[in-house]
Protein backbone atom coordinates (compact mmCIF):
# COMPACT_ATOMS: atom_id res chain seq x y z
CA UNK A 1 0.00 0.00 0.00
CA UNK A 2 1.02 3.88 -0.73
CA UNK A 3 1.92 6.33 1.84
CA UNK A 4 -0.43 8.46 0.34
CA UNK A 5 -2.71 9.37 3.14
CA UNK A 6 0.09 9.79 5.23
CA UNK A 7 -0.17 12.66 7.51
CA UNK A 8 -3.14 15.02 6.11
CA UNK A 9 -1.31 18.31 6.83
CA UNK A 10 2.04 16.87 5.23
CA UNK A 11 2.63 19.00 2.60
CA UNK A 12 6.10 19.03 1.83
CA UNK A 13 7.89 18.23 -1.22
CA UNK A 14 8.48 15.10 -2.54
CA UNK A 15 7.11 12.55 -4.92
CA UNK A 16 4.56 10.60 -2.52
CA UNK A 17 2.63 7.65 -4.18
CA UNK A 18 3.28 4.22 -5.27
CA UNK A 19 5.53 1.72 -4.10
CA UNK A 20 7.64 1.19 -7.10
CA UNK A 21 7.46 2.82 -10.81
CA UNK A 22 5.87 -0.35 -12.14
CA UNK A 23 2.50 0.15 -10.34
CA UNK A 24 2.25 3.50 -10.86
CA UNK A 25 2.35 3.35 -14.27
CA UNK A 26 -0.54 0.74 -13.82
CA UNK A 27 -2.61 3.10 -12.33
CA UNK A 28 -2.02 6.27 -14.84
CA UNK A 29 -2.74 3.41 -17.54
CA UNK A 30 -5.49 2.22 -15.66
CA UNK A 31 -7.07 6.24 -14.57
CA UNK A 32 -6.83 7.13 -18.43
CA UNK A 33 -8.47 4.03 -19.79
CA UNK A 34 -11.26 4.88 -16.97
CA UNK A 35 -11.40 8.51 -17.87
CA UNK A 36 -11.91 7.49 -21.32
CA UNK A 37 -14.26 5.08 -20.97
CA UNK A 38 -16.71 7.27 -19.09
CA UNK A 39 -16.26 9.99 -21.42
CA UNK A 40 -18.52 8.45 -23.68
CA UNK A 41 -20.40 6.80 -21.21
CA UNK A 42 -21.49 10.17 -19.98
CA UNK A 43 -23.39 10.78 -23.01
CA UNK A 44 -24.12 7.14 -23.99
CA UNK A 45 -27.00 8.65 -25.44
CA UNK A 46 -25.14 10.46 -28.12
CA UNK A 47 -22.20 7.96 -28.24
CA UNK A 48 -24.30 4.55 -28.04
CA UNK A 49 -28.26 4.88 -28.25
CA UNK A 50 -27.78 6.94 -31.11
CA UNK A 51 -25.78 4.56 -33.65
CA UNK A 52 -27.99 1.38 -32.40
CA UNK A 53 -30.47 4.04 -33.68
CA UNK A 54 -29.04 4.04 -37.33
CA UNK A 55 -28.72 0.64 -37.83
CA UNK A 56 -31.69 -0.49 -36.86
CA UNK A 57 -32.89 2.00 -38.82
CA UNK A 58 -30.83 0.47 -42.21
CA UNK A 59 -32.10 -2.69 -41.02
CA UNK A 60 -36.06 -2.04 -41.30
CA UNK A 61 -35.64 -0.14 -44.04
CA UNK A 62 -32.89 -2.30 -46.05
CA UNK A 63 -34.41 -5.73 -44.91
CA UNK A 64 -37.50 -5.00 -45.90
CA UNK A 65 -37.00 -3.68 -49.78
CA UNK A 66 -34.01 -6.47 -50.31
CA UNK A 67 -35.17 -9.28 -47.99
CA UNK A 68 -37.45 -10.19 -51.32
CA UNK A 69 -34.57 -10.15 -53.81
CA UNK A 70 -31.50 -10.50 -52.60
CA UNK A 71 -29.29 -14.01 -51.28
CA UNK A 72 -26.07 -12.97 -50.44
CA UNK A 73 -25.13 -16.13 -49.05
CA UNK A 74 -26.79 -19.96 -49.79
CA UNK A 75 -29.42 -20.29 -47.90
CA UNK A 76 -28.96 -17.23 -45.67
CA UNK A 77 -32.15 -14.86 -46.05
CA UNK A 78 -30.92 -11.25 -46.28
CA UNK A 79 -32.15 -9.65 -42.95
CA UNK A 80 -29.86 -12.76 -41.68
CA UNK A 81 -26.75 -11.67 -43.51
CA UNK A 82 -27.47 -7.78 -42.79
CA UNK A 83 -27.31 -8.42 -39.13
CA UNK A 84 -23.78 -9.10 -38.41
CA UNK A 85 -22.44 -6.31 -41.57
CA UNK A 86 -24.56 -3.50 -39.81
CA UNK A 87 -22.96 -5.16 -36.20
CA UNK A 88 -19.34 -5.08 -37.48
CA UNK A 89 -19.89 -1.33 -39.54
CA UNK A 90 -20.97 0.19 -36.20
CA UNK A 91 -18.34 -1.49 -34.15
CA UNK A 92 -15.59 0.17 -36.39
CA UNK A 93 -16.89 3.29 -36.92
CA UNK A 94 -17.62 4.05 -33.12
CA UNK A 95 -14.19 2.51 -32.39
CA UNK A 96 -12.72 5.34 -34.83
CA UNK A 97 -15.22 8.21 -33.59
CA UNK A 98 -14.18 7.70 -30.03
CA UNK A 99 -10.60 8.05 -30.30
CA UNK A 100 -10.58 10.99 -33.12
CA UNK A 101 -13.38 12.63 -31.55
CA UNK A 102 -11.82 12.28 -27.93
CA UNK A 103 -8.49 13.49 -29.23
CA UNK A 104 -9.49 16.45 -31.30
CA UNK A 105 -11.80 17.97 -28.43
CA UNK A 106 -9.20 17.50 -25.80
CA UNK A 107 -7.09 19.71 -28.43
CA UNK A 108 -9.58 22.57 -29.52
CA UNK A 109 -10.74 22.70 -25.42
CA UNK A 110 -6.98 22.80 -24.07
CA UNK A 111 -7.71 19.97 -21.76
CA UNK A 112 -5.13 17.39 -23.66
CA UNK A 113 -2.73 19.38 -21.88
CA UNK A 114 -4.12 17.72 -18.51
CA UNK A 115 -2.37 14.22 -20.37
CA UNK A 116 0.51 15.52 -21.68
CA UNK A 117 1.80 17.23 -18.30
CA UNK A 118 1.91 14.23 -16.49
CA UNK A 119 4.55 11.12 -17.36
CA UNK A 120 2.55 9.12 -19.97
CA UNK A 121 4.57 6.98 -22.45
CA UNK A 122 3.45 7.28 -25.52
CA UNK A 123 2.40 3.07 -25.35
CA UNK A 124 0.58 3.89 -21.87
CA UNK A 125 -1.14 6.64 -24.23
CA UNK A 126 -1.55 4.32 -27.08
CA UNK A 127 -2.98 1.57 -24.72
CA UNK A 128 -5.82 3.73 -23.18
CA UNK A 129 -7.04 5.24 -26.20
CA UNK A 130 -7.55 2.35 -28.47
CA UNK A 131 -8.80 0.25 -25.79
CA UNK A 132 -11.31 2.65 -24.80
CA UNK A 133 -12.08 2.64 -28.54
CA UNK A 134 -12.65 -1.30 -28.61
CA UNK A 135 -14.83 -0.84 -25.23
CA UNK A 136 -17.19 1.35 -26.76
CA UNK A 137 -17.22 -0.77 -30.36
CA UNK A 138 -17.63 -3.44 -28.76
CA UNK A 139 -20.75 -2.07 -26.74
CA UNK A 140 -22.09 -0.60 -29.65
CA UNK A 141 -21.92 -3.70 -31.17
CA UNK A 142 -23.10 -5.40 -28.57
CA UNK A 143 -26.62 -2.63 -28.70
CA UNK A 144 -27.20 -3.24 -32.37
CA UNK A 145 -26.66 -7.02 -32.12
CA UNK A 146 -29.38 -7.19 -29.49
CA UNK A 147 -31.83 -5.04 -30.92
CA UNK A 148 -31.68 -6.74 -34.67
CA UNK A 149 -31.43 -9.89 -33.67
CA UNK A 150 -35.36 -9.43 -32.78
CA UNK A 151 -35.51 -8.77 -36.67
CA UNK A 152 -33.61 -12.21 -37.81
CA UNK A 153 -32.98 -15.13 -35.00
CA UNK A 154 -28.99 -15.31 -34.95
CA UNK A 155 -26.74 -17.58 -35.31
CA UNK A 156 -23.17 -18.87 -34.06
CA UNK A 157 -22.03 -21.03 -36.40
CA UNK A 158 -18.50 -19.81 -35.04
CA UNK A 159 -18.87 -17.13 -31.95
CA UNK A 160 -15.04 -17.30 -31.53
CA UNK A 161 -14.11 -15.85 -35.12
CA UNK A 162 -16.56 -13.06 -33.96
CA UNK A 163 -15.00 -11.98 -30.89
CA UNK A 164 -11.58 -11.82 -32.98
CA UNK A 165 -12.72 -9.87 -35.63
CA UNK A 166 -14.53 -7.21 -33.57
CA UNK A 167 -11.89 -6.77 -31.45
CA UNK A 168 -8.84 -6.39 -33.79
CA UNK A 169 -11.13 -4.34 -36.27
CA UNK A 170 -11.91 -2.08 -33.65
CA UNK A 171 -8.71 -2.07 -32.28
CA UNK A 172 -7.52 -0.77 -36.11
CA UNK A 173 -10.06 1.86 -35.95
CA UNK A 174 -9.31 2.74 -32.45
CA UNK A 175 -5.53 3.54 -34.11
CA UNK A 176 -6.71 5.14 -36.80
CA UNK A 177 -8.82 7.63 -35.37
CA UNK A 178 -5.87 8.30 -33.11
CA UNK A 179 -3.93 9.18 -35.77
CA UNK A 180 -6.70 11.11 -37.25
CA UNK A 181 -6.95 13.17 -34.17
CA UNK A 182 -3.70 13.55 -33.72
CA UNK A 183 -3.19 15.34 -37.57
CA UNK A 184 -6.58 17.03 -37.53
CA UNK A 185 -6.50 20.42 -36.22
CA UNK A 186 -9.63 21.18 -36.97
CA UNK A 187 -13.15 19.52 -36.61
CA UNK A 188 -14.05 20.07 -40.33
CA UNK A 189 -10.64 18.19 -40.81
CA UNK A 190 -11.87 15.25 -38.98
CA UNK A 191 -15.09 15.20 -40.90
CA UNK A 192 -13.25 14.87 -43.70
CA UNK A 193 -11.20 12.24 -42.77
CA UNK A 194 -14.72 10.60 -41.77
CA UNK A 195 -16.73 11.21 -44.48
CA UNK A 196 -14.12 10.38 -47.21
CA UNK A 197 -12.18 7.71 -45.97
CA UNK A 198 -13.64 5.61 -42.80
CA UNK A 199 -17.30 6.07 -44.33
CA UNK A 200 -16.83 4.99 -48.07
CA UNK A 201 -14.36 2.06 -47.25
CA UNK A 202 -16.87 0.93 -44.60
CA UNK A 203 -19.84 1.38 -46.53
CA UNK A 204 -18.06 -0.24 -49.94
CA UNK A 205 -16.80 -3.24 -47.33
CA UNK A 206 -19.77 -5.72 -47.86
CA UNK A 207 -22.19 -4.53 -45.58
CA UNK A 208 -24.94 -4.64 -47.17
CA UNK A 209 -23.76 -7.22 -50.31
CA UNK A 210 -21.80 -9.97 -50.88
CA UNK A 211 -18.65 -9.03 -53.01
CA UNK A 212 -19.24 -12.05 -55.20
CA UNK A 213 -22.31 -10.42 -56.30
CA UNK A 214 -19.90 -7.54 -57.55
CA UNK A 215 -18.24 -6.99 -60.88
CA UNK A 216 -15.42 -8.52 -61.59
CA UNK A 217 -13.14 -5.56 -61.42
CA UNK A 218 -14.95 -4.10 -58.19
CA UNK A 219 -14.77 -7.49 -56.59
CA UNK A 220 -10.64 -6.95 -57.39
CA UNK A 221 -10.55 -3.36 -55.75
CA UNK A 222 -12.43 -4.59 -52.55
CA UNK A 223 -9.78 -7.04 -52.05
CA UNK A 224 -7.88 -3.93 -51.34
CA UNK A 225 -10.24 -2.47 -48.45
CA UNK A 226 -8.97 -4.45 -45.20
CA UNK A 227 -12.53 -3.23 -43.86
CA UNK A 228 -13.82 -5.76 -46.54
CA UNK A 229 -11.61 -8.25 -44.50
CA UNK A 230 -13.25 -7.21 -41.49
CA UNK A 231 -16.56 -7.44 -42.00
CA UNK A 232 -15.79 -11.08 -44.11
CA UNK A 233 -14.35 -13.00 -41.11
CA UNK A 234 -16.88 -11.21 -38.89
CA UNK A 235 -19.92 -12.55 -40.98
CA UNK A 236 -17.79 -16.00 -40.83
CA UNK A 237 -18.63 -16.54 -37.42
CA UNK A 238 -22.39 -16.35 -37.96
CA UNK A 239 -22.88 -18.69 -40.96
CA UNK A 240 -19.89 -20.37 -41.47
CA UNK A 241 -19.76 -19.11 -44.75
CA UNK A 242 -17.36 -16.32 -46.34
CA UNK A 243 -16.25 -14.91 -49.56
CA UNK A 244 -12.27 -15.34 -48.31
CA UNK A 245 -10.98 -17.80 -46.02
CA UNK A 246 -11.39 -17.11 -42.95
CA UNK A 247 -7.59 -17.09 -41.88
CA UNK A 248 -6.34 -14.91 -44.87
CA UNK A 249 -9.17 -11.79 -43.56
CA UNK A 250 -7.44 -12.48 -40.20
CA UNK A 251 -3.92 -12.06 -41.42
CA UNK A 252 -5.00 -8.77 -43.10
CA UNK A 253 -6.74 -7.32 -40.59
CA UNK A 254 -4.30 -8.25 -38.28
CA UNK A 255 -1.79 -6.45 -40.85
CA UNK A 256 -3.72 -3.39 -41.05
CA UNK A 257 -3.20 -3.33 -37.37
CA UNK A 258 0.15 -3.22 -37.10
CA UNK A 259 0.75 -0.73 -39.39
CA UNK A 260 -2.23 1.65 -38.22
CA UNK A 261 0.09 0.78 -34.72
CA UNK A 262 2.89 1.41 -35.56
CA UNK A 263 1.68 5.06 -36.96
CA UNK A 264 0.20 5.79 -34.37
CA UNK A 265 2.53 4.49 -31.65
CA UNK A 266 5.69 6.50 -34.00
CA UNK A 267 3.49 9.84 -34.19
CA UNK A 268 2.94 9.72 -30.16
CA UNK A 269 6.13 9.15 -29.25
CA UNK A 270 7.88 11.91 -31.47
CA UNK A 271 5.23 13.90 -29.81
CA UNK A 272 4.18 14.73 -33.23
CA UNK A 273 1.43 18.22 -33.46
CA UNK A 274 0.70 17.27 -29.62
CA UNK A 275 4.16 18.56 -28.34
CA UNK A 276 5.67 21.18 -31.07
CA UNK B 1 23.30 21.53 -5.16
CA UNK B 2 21.39 20.86 -7.85
CA UNK B 3 19.23 23.57 -8.95
CA UNK B 4 15.21 23.47 -8.84
CA UNK B 5 15.00 24.09 -12.47
CA UNK B 6 18.08 24.19 -14.68
CA UNK B 7 17.78 26.06 -18.34
CA UNK B 8 20.98 25.75 -20.59
CA UNK B 9 21.60 27.79 -23.71
CA UNK B 10 17.69 27.67 -24.40
CA UNK B 11 17.05 28.72 -27.90
CA UNK B 12 13.94 28.11 -29.85
CA UNK B 13 12.95 28.90 -33.31
CA UNK B 14 9.71 29.09 -35.61
CA UNK B 15 10.86 29.28 -38.43
CA UNK B 16 12.86 32.71 -38.51
CA UNK B 17 11.83 33.94 -35.16
CA UNK B 18 13.40 33.24 -32.47
CA UNK B 19 11.52 33.22 -29.50
CA UNK B 20 13.70 32.16 -27.30
CA UNK B 21 17.54 33.38 -28.22
CA UNK B 22 20.07 31.12 -25.84
CA UNK B 23 18.36 31.84 -22.57
CA UNK B 24 20.75 30.60 -19.39
CA UNK B 25 18.92 30.95 -16.04
CA UNK B 26 18.81 29.09 -12.63
CA UNK B 27 16.14 28.80 -10.22
CA UNK B 28 17.13 27.13 -7.17
CA UNK B 29 15.37 24.82 -4.65
CA UNK B 30 12.92 26.26 -2.08
CA UNK B 31 12.96 30.09 -4.26
CA UNK B 32 10.16 31.72 -5.06
CA UNK B 33 10.86 33.17 -8.30
CA UNK B 34 9.43 35.67 -10.71
CA UNK B 35 9.14 35.65 -14.66
CA UNK B 36 8.34 38.81 -15.86
CA UNK B 37 8.11 40.14 -19.38
CA UNK B 38 6.05 42.09 -21.92
CA UNK B 39 3.32 39.84 -24.00
CA UNK B 40 5.49 37.96 -26.77
CA UNK B 41 8.65 37.90 -24.81
CA UNK B 42 8.70 33.84 -24.80
CA UNK B 43 7.80 33.72 -21.08
CA UNK B 44 5.01 31.14 -21.93
CA UNK B 45 7.45 29.62 -24.44
CA UNK B 46 9.64 28.83 -21.89
CA UNK B 47 7.58 26.98 -19.25
CA UNK B 48 6.18 24.99 -22.24
CA UNK B 49 9.98 23.60 -22.72
CA UNK B 50 10.06 23.33 -18.68
CA UNK B 51 6.88 21.52 -19.00
CA UNK B 52 7.73 19.20 -22.08
CA UNK B 53 4.85 20.81 -24.05
CA UNK B 54 7.58 22.15 -26.67
CA UNK B 55 10.54 21.05 -27.55
CA UNK B 56 13.75 23.81 -27.59
CA UNK B 57 15.28 23.61 -31.13
CA UNK B 58 18.85 23.73 -28.85
CA UNK B 59 19.85 23.54 -25.09
CA UNK B 60 18.78 21.73 -22.56
CA UNK B 61 16.49 21.94 -19.02
CA UNK B 62 16.91 19.67 -16.35
CA UNK B 63 13.76 19.57 -13.08
CA UNK B 64 15.66 18.77 -10.22
CA UNK B 65 18.44 17.19 -12.36
CA UNK B 66 16.54 15.38 -14.51
CA UNK B 67 16.00 16.21 -18.13
CA UNK B 68 13.11 17.10 -19.08
CA UNK B 69 13.85 15.22 -22.62
CA UNK B 70 15.86 12.52 -21.59
CA UNK B 71 14.33 12.20 -17.93
CA UNK B 72 11.22 13.24 -19.11
CA UNK B 73 9.50 10.91 -16.41
CA UNK B 74 11.15 12.03 -13.32
CA UNK B 75 10.80 15.50 -14.56
CA UNK B 76 7.28 15.52 -15.11
CA UNK B 77 6.68 13.82 -11.32
CA UNK B 78 8.59 16.65 -9.99
CA UNK B 79 6.74 19.27 -12.04
CA UNK B 80 3.31 21.21 -11.15
CA UNK B 81 2.00 23.39 -13.97
CA UNK B 82 -0.88 26.37 -14.09
CA UNK B 83 -1.15 26.87 -17.10
CA UNK B 84 -2.09 30.23 -18.44
CA UNK B 85 -5.30 29.19 -20.80
CA UNK B 86 -8.47 28.32 -18.89
CA UNK B 87 -8.84 24.54 -19.92
CA UNK B 88 -11.41 21.73 -18.81
CA UNK B 89 -12.85 18.47 -19.56
CA UNK B 90 -16.54 19.51 -19.74
CA UNK B 91 -17.54 16.07 -19.06
CA UNK B 92 -16.70 15.85 -15.65
CA UNK B 93 -16.94 17.06 -12.01
CA UNK B 94 -14.26 19.10 -9.76
CA UNK B 95 -13.55 16.22 -7.60
CA UNK B 96 -13.68 13.91 -10.37
CA UNK B 97 -10.98 16.16 -12.70
CA UNK B 98 -9.09 16.22 -9.37
CA UNK B 99 -9.21 12.47 -9.11
CA UNK B 100 -8.48 11.58 -12.60
CA UNK B 101 -5.41 13.89 -12.44
CA UNK B 102 -3.66 12.21 -9.28
CA UNK B 103 -3.99 8.72 -11.29
CA UNK B 104 -2.74 10.33 -13.83
CA UNK B 105 0.46 11.02 -11.90
CA UNK B 106 0.52 7.17 -10.66
CA UNK B 107 -1.58 8.09 -7.34
CA UNK B 108 -4.53 6.15 -5.98
CA UNK B 109 -6.33 7.28 -2.70
CA UNK B 110 -5.62 10.36 -3.11
CA UNK B 111 -8.52 11.59 -1.43
CA UNK B 112 -7.26 13.38 1.85
CA UNK B 113 -4.62 15.58 0.12
CA UNK B 114 -7.58 16.28 -2.86
CA UNK B 115 -9.43 17.35 0.06
CA UNK B 116 -7.32 19.66 1.41
CA UNK B 117 -6.06 21.14 -1.73
CA UNK B 118 -10.04 22.01 -2.15
CA UNK B 119 -10.38 23.46 0.84
CA UNK B 120 -7.17 25.60 0.80
CA UNK B 121 -8.33 26.82 -2.44
CA UNK B 122 -11.80 27.89 -1.41
CA UNK B 123 -13.28 24.99 -3.92
CA UNK B 124 -15.24 22.78 -0.99
CA UNK B 125 -18.65 23.85 -2.17
CA UNK B 126 -17.99 23.47 -5.54
CA UNK B 127 -16.43 19.54 -5.65
CA UNK B 128 -19.48 18.14 -6.90
CA UNK B 129 -19.99 20.49 -9.27
CA UNK B 130 -19.78 20.45 -13.06
CA UNK B 131 -16.93 22.15 -14.42
CA UNK B 132 -18.94 23.30 -17.42
CA UNK B 133 -20.71 25.59 -14.43
CA UNK B 134 -18.22 27.14 -12.65
CA UNK B 135 -17.30 30.31 -13.34
CA UNK B 136 -14.05 31.90 -14.83
CA UNK B 137 -12.24 32.48 -11.44
CA UNK B 138 -13.54 29.07 -10.12
CA UNK B 139 -12.07 27.14 -13.16
CA UNK B 140 -8.86 28.90 -12.85
CA UNK B 141 -8.93 28.17 -9.33
CA UNK B 142 -9.10 24.16 -10.30
CA UNK B 143 -6.12 24.68 -12.84
CA UNK B 144 -4.05 25.29 -9.40
CA UNK B 145 -5.59 22.50 -7.93
CA UNK B 146 -4.74 20.18 -11.07
CA UNK B 147 -1.16 21.16 -10.69
CA UNK B 148 -0.78 20.34 -6.75
CA UNK B 149 -2.60 16.82 -6.81
CA UNK B 150 0.84 15.66 -7.12
CA UNK B 151 2.50 17.19 -4.31
CA UNK B 152 5.18 18.42 -7.10
CA UNK B 153 8.46 20.28 -5.29
CA UNK B 154 8.22 22.20 -8.48
CA UNK B 155 5.54 24.71 -8.94
CA UNK B 156 5.13 26.68 -12.13
CA UNK B 157 2.32 28.93 -12.09
CA UNK B 158 1.76 30.87 -15.93
CA UNK B 159 -0.02 34.57 -15.06
CA UNK B 160 -2.46 32.36 -12.20
CA UNK B 161 -4.48 35.51 -11.90
CA UNK B 162 -4.81 36.94 -15.02
CA UNK B 163 -8.61 38.05 -14.59
CA UNK B 164 -8.81 36.92 -11.02
CA UNK B 165 -11.28 39.12 -8.99
CA UNK B 166 -8.99 40.29 -5.58
CA UNK B 167 -10.42 37.20 -3.30
CA UNK B 168 -9.03 34.46 -5.26
CA UNK B 169 -5.78 35.96 -5.65
CA UNK B 170 -5.77 36.61 -1.62
CA UNK B 171 -6.38 32.91 -1.30
CA UNK B 172 -4.03 31.87 -3.57
CA UNK B 173 -1.43 33.61 -2.94
CA UNK B 174 -1.35 32.78 0.91
CA UNK B 175 -1.82 29.26 -0.16
CA UNK B 176 1.28 29.52 -2.21
CA UNK B 177 3.28 31.38 0.06
CA UNK B 178 2.39 28.48 2.70
CA UNK B 179 3.72 25.96 -0.17
CA UNK B 180 6.75 28.00 -0.82
CA UNK B 181 7.37 27.55 3.23
CA UNK B 182 6.84 24.08 2.84
CA UNK B 183 10.00 24.20 0.94
CA UNK B 184 8.41 23.74 -2.48
CA UNK B 185 9.83 26.19 -5.14
CA UNK B 186 7.68 28.60 -6.64
CA UNK B 187 8.12 29.88 -10.74
CA UNK B 188 5.17 32.93 -11.13
CA UNK B 189 5.06 35.23 -14.33
CA UNK B 190 2.46 37.78 -13.63
CA UNK B 191 1.31 40.54 -15.24
CA UNK B 192 0.95 42.37 -11.88
CA UNK B 193 4.10 43.32 -11.26
CA UNK B 194 2.92 44.52 -7.46
CA UNK B 195 2.40 40.46 -7.04
CA UNK B 196 5.99 39.87 -8.48
CA UNK B 197 7.48 42.73 -6.35
CA UNK B 198 5.61 41.18 -2.62
CA UNK B 199 5.91 37.23 -3.22
CA UNK B 200 9.44 36.67 -5.28
CA UNK B 201 13.02 36.86 -3.80
CA UNK B 202 14.50 36.66 -7.55
CA UNK B 203 13.48 37.50 -10.54
CA UNK B 204 14.54 37.18 -14.22
CA UNK B 205 13.18 39.65 -17.22
CA UNK B 206 13.10 38.59 -20.18
CA UNK B 207 12.17 40.89 -23.75
CA UNK B 208 12.08 39.32 -26.98
CA UNK B 209 13.45 35.99 -26.12
CA UNK B 210 16.27 37.37 -24.44
CA UNK B 211 16.89 37.27 -20.44
CA UNK B 212 17.61 41.46 -19.94
CA UNK B 213 17.93 40.61 -16.06
CA UNK B 214 18.32 38.42 -13.39
CA UNK B 215 18.94 39.34 -10.09
CA UNK B 216 17.48 39.60 -6.83
CA UNK B 217 14.24 41.76 -6.11
CA UNK B 218 15.62 44.13 -3.66
CA UNK B 219 19.08 44.61 -6.39
CA UNK B 220 16.81 45.26 -9.00
CA UNK B 221 14.68 48.12 -6.71
CA UNK B 222 18.01 49.31 -5.64
CA UNK B 223 19.01 50.05 -9.57
CA UNK B 224 16.33 52.78 -9.25
CA UNK B 225 17.69 54.13 -5.98
CA UNK B 226 16.15 57.14 -4.56
CA UNK B 227 13.13 59.07 -4.52
CA UNK B 228 10.97 59.56 -7.10
CA UNK B 229 9.20 62.86 -6.95
CA UNK B 230 6.06 64.56 -9.38
CA UNK B 231 5.13 68.09 -9.80
CA UNK B 232 2.82 69.55 -11.11
CA UNK B 233 4.06 73.67 -11.17
CA UNK B 234 2.46 77.37 -12.78
CA UNK B 235 5.40 78.36 -14.51
CA UNK B 236 8.85 77.73 -15.90
CA UNK B 237 11.08 75.42 -13.03
CA UNK B 238 14.63 76.53 -12.82
CA UNK B 239 17.48 74.79 -14.29
CA UNK B 240 18.39 73.20 -10.73
CA UNK B 241 14.81 71.47 -11.00
CA UNK B 242 15.35 70.28 -14.57
CA UNK B 243 18.63 68.62 -14.00
CA UNK B 244 16.19 66.16 -12.09
CA UNK B 245 14.25 65.73 -14.67
CA UNK B 246 13.42 61.92 -16.15
CA UNK B 247 10.19 61.99 -17.49
CA UNK B 248 6.89 64.27 -18.74
CA UNK B 249 3.34 63.14 -17.90
CA UNK B 250 0.21 64.80 -18.41
CA UNK B 251 2.05 68.13 -17.89
CA UNK B 252 3.42 66.80 -14.51
CA UNK B 253 7.65 66.84 -13.81
CA UNK B 254 8.97 63.48 -12.78
CA UNK B 255 12.22 63.81 -11.27
CA UNK B 256 14.66 61.31 -9.75
CA UNK B 257 16.06 62.23 -6.36
CA UNK B 258 19.48 60.53 -5.09
CA UNK B 259 18.09 61.88 -1.50
CA UNK B 260 15.63 63.00 1.10
CA UNK B 261 17.28 66.37 1.75
CA UNK B 262 16.80 67.25 -1.89
CA UNK B 263 12.98 67.49 -1.81
CA UNK B 264 13.61 70.33 0.13
CA UNK B 265 16.26 71.89 -2.07
CA UNK B 266 13.98 71.24 -5.02
CA UNK B 267 10.75 72.81 -2.99
CA UNK B 268 13.45 75.94 -2.32
CA UNK B 269 14.07 76.50 -5.95
CA UNK B 270 10.83 76.34 -6.73
CA UNK B 271 10.00 79.07 -4.28
CA UNK B 272 12.94 81.05 -5.20
CA UNK B 273 11.66 80.86 -8.81
CA UNK B 274 8.35 82.28 -8.35
CA UNK B 275 6.60 78.91 -9.31
CA UNK B 276 3.41 77.97 -7.88
CA UNK B 277 2.96 74.40 -6.59
CA UNK B 278 -0.20 72.68 -7.49
CA UNK B 279 0.80 69.20 -6.66
CA UNK B 280 3.55 66.99 -5.13
CA UNK B 281 4.10 63.74 -4.59
CA UNK B 282 7.03 61.99 -3.47
CA UNK B 283 7.93 57.76 -3.68
CA UNK B 284 10.09 55.31 -4.38
CA UNK B 285 10.57 54.00 -7.27
CA UNK B 286 8.87 50.20 -7.59
CA UNK B 287 9.55 47.09 -9.97
CA UNK B 288 7.18 48.67 -12.58
CA UNK B 289 9.76 51.66 -13.14
CA UNK B 290 12.27 48.94 -13.49
CA UNK B 291 10.54 47.36 -15.72
CA UNK B 292 9.72 50.10 -18.01
CA UNK B 293 13.49 50.89 -17.48
CA UNK B 294 14.74 47.52 -18.12
CA UNK B 295 12.04 46.65 -21.19
CA UNK B 296 11.34 49.38 -22.75
CA UNK B 297 13.55 50.82 -25.96
CA UNK B 298 16.59 52.38 -25.12
CA UNK B 299 16.38 54.88 -28.03
CA UNK B 300 12.97 55.88 -27.04
CA UNK B 301 14.04 56.38 -23.75
CA UNK B 302 16.49 58.54 -24.58
CA UNK B 303 14.26 60.36 -26.58
CA UNK B 304 11.48 61.50 -23.67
Amino acid sequence: MSTTNAGLADIRPGVPVAASAESSAAVAFRTLLVKEMLRFWKVSFQTIAAPVLTSVLYLLVFGHVLEEHVEALPGVSYTSFLVPGLVMMSVLQNAFANSSSSLIQSKIMGSLIFVLLPPFSHWQLFGAYVTAAVVRGVVVGVGVFAITAWFAPPSFAAPLWSLAFAILGAAMLGALGLIAGIWADKFDQLAAFQNFIVMPATFLSGVFYSVHGLPPFWQGVSHFNPFFYMIDGFRYGFFAQSDVNPWISLAVVAGAFAVTCGIALALLARGFKLRN
Amino acid sequence: MTAAIQVSSVTKRYGSLAALDSIDLAVEPGEFFGLLGPNGAGKTTLISIIAGLVRATSGRVAVLGHDVVDDARAARLALGVVPQELAFDPFFTVRETLVFQSGYFGLRANGAWIDEVLENLGLTSKADTNMRALSGGMKRRVLVAQALVHKPPVIVLDEPTAGVDVELRQTLWSFIRRLNREGHTIVLTTHYLEEAQALCQRIAMLKSGRVVALDSTRALLARLAGLQMTLRARGALPPSVLQHRIDERDGAVLLRLSQPSDVAAVLNACAAAGCILDDVEVGRADLEDVFLQITSDPAKRKAA
